[in-house]
């Protein structure tokens, strides 16, 4: 199983505080890997780095044995899908022109589009009737489909998704959770899903990585975590939220 | 914009080739702007280009002087009323017009400055080293007089300006350049001793009113007015011969084509003061200009026809004018407010600089704008200037609503469209730029509707529009001419609105409307 990601050493701070400390990681290939933490811990800074949205102060990023830097970060972002709460759909295009805006953007052609587009509807459960709809015409989970879908456009390698289901209620929640669930399955994607959700962790991950305070504080499986706690915290942080734990 | 390049590229008009060019380019916004930066270089065969100042008598001289030159085969055009004596003066020696009408009083005083009374060698000797050339007087004295009611004045016993010493609870209302003038009320006030506190400046025209209706009781005037009888004045003896001979002349640059200088000295010795009174009169009355230049000359009658311009054509003529200097000004406007706008969104010391400069140029009163350009070579007394002074007025509004659209954007958008992978460019155009269009639209907007009125400003420098009806009633006291440019100029600011409010509809995408 090798690494498609590997973060070595990377570190961020901004003006007052560190949002990350020196920080090695490797998020592995067909699988699903879960960062989960309080608000703060520097989940988010992670993806954002990944992206390149940030710059990291130190340390090196690679992707699939390539190290991204600001040259390469253009084309890379081709081959990384990133999904972010609400979708991060824009409002003055239809929900058809924003998942086909980068498609078109890099000139694919109009039959592979379309082909590409109602698989995608497919896999997403989303109705091929919507797609000429505008964001404020649908509802929070069909725009997180959408979201979604124009992430998936393109085929991407890896999947970010920052805490991608947040914002909706706990039955559209439920049923896009099963859906993503079955979607990554079928695409075998690599996937880096942030949440502060540990019922929606242990539903996903493969891999948990727990986060505190900038810093990763264990890496594992749940039962890992459960019973080889590494620090006082996971603990604290998994009893926290014991009530769901025990689905 | 056809009309509007046909101004900015008059002084090419005998060429074929430029017309022809002109022809091709009308319609292309971009080929308009480059008319405009052409026309910076004037071509030689310019027609002679007379000014006047903003009252009736300078209008119908300068009238007369157009009419004697075109009689002698000379091409000549007249820009009425650009201003007071400084402003023609400048333009004048700056080669944007090549005569006015001034007075041999004016000059000693506030041209050349002098102390004491020059003779009229020593002026004409002193205009020479300014490269300026003046005709022998006209044959009759302007001089500055002061009047009142004839009924007050009667019941008061004043007859002289020294009468006055008696009466200081006279309220004065003067004109601002008398205010100001070497020759005016300063001097005036010491050489008499005059008591009077009360003393507000006010618009010649309009002092006629207020005088009428009691709000002054004394007002400058000039010797030849129409008014002075009209409105039963009279004109309180100078018993201390306090102010100068104002002999009118012709003052015109000295490298004027002889036949054009010529022309102009035929008018000398020819009018005296019941003659231009009796002018004066008759431009008041028909409140047309031309038509009392025409009874100067013999054929008056027989080119009369020419002006009769019927109401709807000058009221067309108004309106294009001024569609074309507030449609240009804000085209120029949106072409740099909007680039200024996105480099302003992004903050820093430059964003700041920019809003900064916008917001300062949108204090500067409109007319401090336009007097302050109007001497600085390039722009003068001209089309131009009216244009640049509300393409700046028009910059605020565009820059600071593009800068606060782009602004507004959430960041997560913003990111999300980074993280796609689009290129800076792409993300302008088919993101940020389409989610900003309402504000920007609405920053347009406001810019059009401030520009459709402040344009009513460009007529005090000749540029003609709706100012010019306003301008001229203002001038004349008559309160119809003065609704002529305003009530077009205020349904036009509404109908600027309402072709916006459909402009919205097809300019701002679908799903930000819903």
């Amino acid at each position: 199983m090798s690494a498609l990601v590997k973060l070595a050493d990377v570190s961020k701070r901004y003006a007052d505080a560190i949002a990350l400390h020196a920080t090695n990681l490797s998020i592995e290939r067909g699988k699903t890997t879960i960062l989960i933490g309080p608000s703060g811990c520097g989940k988010s800074t992670l993806l954002r780095l990944i992206i390149r949205l940030i710059e990291p102060d130190s340390g090196s990023i690679e992707f699939n044995g390539e190290p991204i830097t600001a040259d390469t970060i253009g084309a890379l972002r081709r081959r990384i899908g990133y999904v972010i709460q609400e979708g991060g759909l824009f409002p003055h295009l239809t929900a058809r022109a924003n998942v086909l805006l980068m498609a078109r953007h890099i000139g694919k052609s109009e039959d592979e589009m379309r082909n590409r587009l109602a698989d995608l509807c497919d896999l997403t459960r989303f109705s091929v009737n919507l797609l000429s709809r505008y964001p404020v015409e649908l509802s929070g989970g069909q725009r997180q489909r959408v979201g979604l879908m124009r992430a998936l456009m393109l085929s991407p390698e890896l999947l970010l998704l920052d805490e991608p289901l947040g914002a909706l209620d706990p039955l559209v929640r439920a049923a896009l959770q099963k859906d993503l669930k079955e979607i990554f399955a079928r695409l075998q994607q690599t996937a880096l899903f942030v949440t502060h959700d540990l019922a929606e962790a242990i539903y996903f991950g493969d891999e948990i990585v727990l986060m505190n305070d900038g810093r990763v504080v264990q890496k594992g499986s749940v039962t890992d975590l459960r019973e080889k706690p590494a620090d006082p915290f996971v603990s604290e942080f998994i009893n926290a939220q014991r009530g769901v734990t025990l689905t | 914009m056809n009309a509007l390049c046909t101004t900015l590229v008059g002084r090419d008009r005998s060429q074929p080739d430029v017309q022809l060019a002109r022809r091709a380019q009308t319609g292309a916004l971009l080929p308009v702007f480059l008319i405009l930066v052409a026309a910076v270089s004037p071509a030689s065969a310019n027609p002679i280009v007379i000014g006047s100042k903003k009252f009736t008598e300078s209008y119908v001289l300068g009238e007369i002087a157009q009419h004697a030159l075109n009689n002698a085969g000379v091409a000549a055009e007249h820009r009425q009323g650009m201003g007071g004596t400084i402003i023609l003066w400048q333009a004048l020696r700056g080669g944007q017009i090549d005569a006015y009408p001034e007075y041999t009083g004016t000059i000693a005083q506030e041209i050349l400055r002098n102390s004491h009374q020059p003779s009229f060698q020593e002026i004409r000797d002193a205009l020479g080293k300014f490269g300026v050339g003046m005709t022998e007087p006209l044959g009759f004295n302007n001089t500055y007089a002061l009047v009142m009611r004839s009924s007050e004045a009667q019941r008061l016993g004043v007859r002289t300006i020294s009468d006055l010493r008696k009466h200081p609870e006279l309220k004065m209302g003067l004109t601002h350049e008398f205010l100001d003038r070497q020759d005016g009320w300063r001097p005036l006030r010491e050489r008499y001793g005059l008591p009077q506190q009360s003393v507000i400046g006010i618009d010649h025209a309009l002092g006629y009113a207020a005088l009428a209706n009691g709000s002054i009781d004394v007002k400058d005037a000039y010797s030849t007015d129409a008014k002075i009888e009209e409105n039963d004045l009279v004109v309180l003896e100078d018993d201390l011969r306090f102010f100068p001979k104002y002999d009118a002349v012709f003052l015109f640059r000295s490298s004027t084509s002889p036949d054009a200088i010529s022309a102009l000295r035929r008018l000398e010795g020819t009018l005296d003061e019941k003659r231009m009174i009796h002018l004066n009169m008759e431009a008041e009355r028909t409140k047309n200009y031309t038509f009392a230049a025409n009874l100067y000359f013999e054929d008056g009658g027989r080119s009369a026809n020419s002006v009769g311009e019927s109401f709807p054509h000058k009221l067309g003529r108004w309106t294009l004018r001024h569609l074309e200097l507030a449609g240009f000004s804000l085209l120029l406007s949106v072409i740099v407010g909007i680039p200024l706008g996105i480099v302003a969104s992004r903050g820093g010391v430059i964003g700041q600089g920019i809003l900064g400069f916008a917001s300062i140029v949108q204090t500067i009163p409109s007319l401090a704008l336009l007097a302050l350009l109007v001497p600085v070579p390039f722009f003068g007394i001209s089309v131009r200037t009216a244009i640049t002074a509300l393409f700046l007025y028009g910059l605020l509004p565009i820059v600071r609503n593009t800068a606060s659209g782009l602004q507004d954007i959430p960041r997560s958008l913003r990111e999300s469209a980074v993280a796609l992978g689009l290129s800076p460019i792409t993300r302008l155009w088919e993101i940020y730029l389409p989610m900003a269009s309402r504000s920007i639209l609405s920053g347009i907007k406001t810019s059009a509707v401030i520009n459709i009125g402040t344009a009513t400003l460009a007529a005090l420098i000749g540029a003609g529009g709706l100012g010019e009806p306003i301008l001229s009633g203002l001038n004349l006291n008559d309160h119809a001419t003065i609704l002529e440019g305003a009530v077009p100029a205020a349904l036009l600011a509404l109908l600027v609105q309402w072709f916006f409010d459909v402009l919205d509809r097809v300019l701002i995408p679908k799903g930000l409307r819903l």
